[in-house]
């Protein structure tokens, strides 16, 4: 699958904002992005593996919030930095 | 190697460098720009290292560490986190807790080199054994039988907050910190028990009585030269104890009335145990909590608190900023300097033990903490 990034994860991509990782589920995404980019998870999923209450993960046009969603191929995933005030 | 201040911002860090004189000062270019810093710390010990505390509004908190002056950051593996409740079941989403920022950090004992505590908000007690790249949970601390009656009370308006963690230089073991809201509490045996020490504490935002615990201490220290003399600024006053006793003694009764004795910070002389600062803001009507009649101002004392006299020469003669509980500080030179920081994003300094003021350092966002850092 394809997940496409933020800009707010640059400082841990480099700028890079896909990234194609094999899943199947959103959680096994997530740690394969936190193998490539170490931190990165935490700042996305706090550690009763909640989304962050401003991130959204969309699968499709889907918002998800259970990390357990397996990605169909070919669906591409947005992580999304959600409406946060000043 | 010439001073330099720490300053945590809500949208970054930035370090301030000072010449021989503590004159002039230099900013560095922001550190973390657009990220909230609540603390920025140099460790004392190896004065070297550097722990910033760090989130955004959208990422989650993590810690980050420099050993070479913030030219480059290390991410903490294994930032400060909540474990998850055993047994977890439907229904019990309360237990669930994360952390939402680390507000507070302090440097361990001497003997315990890389040891760091880490104060959170929702309110947690954490520790480092590696200078910051893990932490984990103290769980006499969080697992205290009572810590969910200790944590439960009035909460500050961006979430309940862990700090003045401090550690006793005469004995590693010995722990204080303070709860906003929840109190002062203290531990003789490295964080495994705990005990309330609030005895003496006004406790206004609750009906007429004698609490244990739930007030609400902004700031306390205890003095280098003598542990046991410990300060406190409070919600609800200025204290002084003098262990081992227990019933701290409301000093801030001597100020004058027109200013009353509400603010967040209280800064010690680090070679003169009676002396002190507070910065006194408004706590009348609506709580503006700023400085009282727009007139900025700190006050000192020299005894312990029985007498305060204001100093205010060349502070501004109208400002309507707060200053925060880490946002005042001082060095060891001698005179004494003394640093503050405000909302408006403004630093004070005096290079006088509070006589005259300047400013030196003006335009960044809202400052949340300011400490004194000595490289080596």
């Amino acid at each position: 699958m394809i997940v496409h990034l933020p800009g707010l994860l640059d400082r841990y991509t480099q700028g890079e904002r896909e990234q194609e990782v094999a899943g199947p589920s959103l959680d096994a995404a997530f740690r394969e992005l936190d193998e490539r980019f170490p931190g990165i998870r935490f700042r996305l999923i706090d550690e009763q593996e909640r989304v962050r209450p401003h991130i959204r993960i969309y699968v499709g046009p889907e918002p998800i919030e259970d990390l357990a969603q397996l990605v169909p191929d070919g669906q591409a995933v947005h992580v999304i930095g959600a409406l946060s005030g000043g | 190697m010439p001073l330099a201040l720490l300053i945590g911002t809500r949208k970054g860090a930035w370090i301030l460098r000072a010449d021989a004189e503590r004159e002039t000062w230099t900013a560095s270019a922001p550190h973390h720009f657009g990220s909230t810093v609540h603390h920025l710390v140099l460790d004392p010990r190896d004065r070297k290292t550097l722990l910033a505390t760090v989130r955004t509004g959208h990422l989650g908190p993590t810690i980050l560490r420099s050993t070479d002056q913030g030219e480059t950051w290390t991410e903490a593996s294994q930032p400060p986190a909540f474990p998850k409740p055993e047994g977890e079941e439907e229904g019990e989403g309360d237990k669930k807790k994360a952390v939402h920022h680390t507000f507070w950090i302090t440097p361990g004992h001497a003997s315990r080199p890389g040891h760091w505590y880490g104060g959170t908000s929702p309110i947690g007690l954490f520790e480092s054994e590696d200078s910051g790249a893990t932490w984990t949970p103290v769980t006499g601390f969080n697992d205290h039988p009572d810590f969910g009656k200790w944590a439960s009370g009035e909460s500050t308006p961006d979430g309940a907050k862990t700090h003045s963690i401090v550690v006793d230089p005469r004995d590693a073991a010995h722990v204080y910190l303070s709860l906003s809201g929840g109190g002062t509490f203290e531990s003789l045996d490295s964080c495994a028990s705990w005990a309330p020490l609030n005895k003496g504490v006004a406790i206004d935002f609750m009906p007429p009585g004698e609490y244990e615990f739930g007030h609400d201490p902004h700031c306390m220290v205890s003095h280098p030269e003598d542990p046991d003399r410990l300060y406190q600024q409070n919600h609800c006053g200025i204290y002084r104890l003098q262990r081992p006793e227990t019933t701290w003694t409301r000093t801030g009764n001597n100020m004058p009335k027109e200013i009353g004795d509400i603010g967040f910070v209280y800064v010690v002389h680090p070679r003169q145990v009676d002396t002190g600062w507070v910065w006194p803001m408004d706590g009348t009507d609506v709580w503006p909590r700023t400085s009282p009649g727009g007139r900025p101002a700190a006050y000192r004392t020299q005894d312990a608190g029985e007498t305060w006299e204001r100093q205010d020469t060349g502070l501004p003669e109208s400002g309507w900023f707060s200053v925060k509980r880490q946002c005042m500080t001082t060095d060891a030179d001698d005179p004494l300097g003394l640093y503050v920081g405000t909302s408006s994003g403004e630093v004070f300094a005096s290079r006088d033990e509070g006589a005259t003021w300047s400013s030196v350092a003006r335009h960044l966002p809202h400052i949340y903490s300011v400490r004194v850092a000595d490289f080596a």
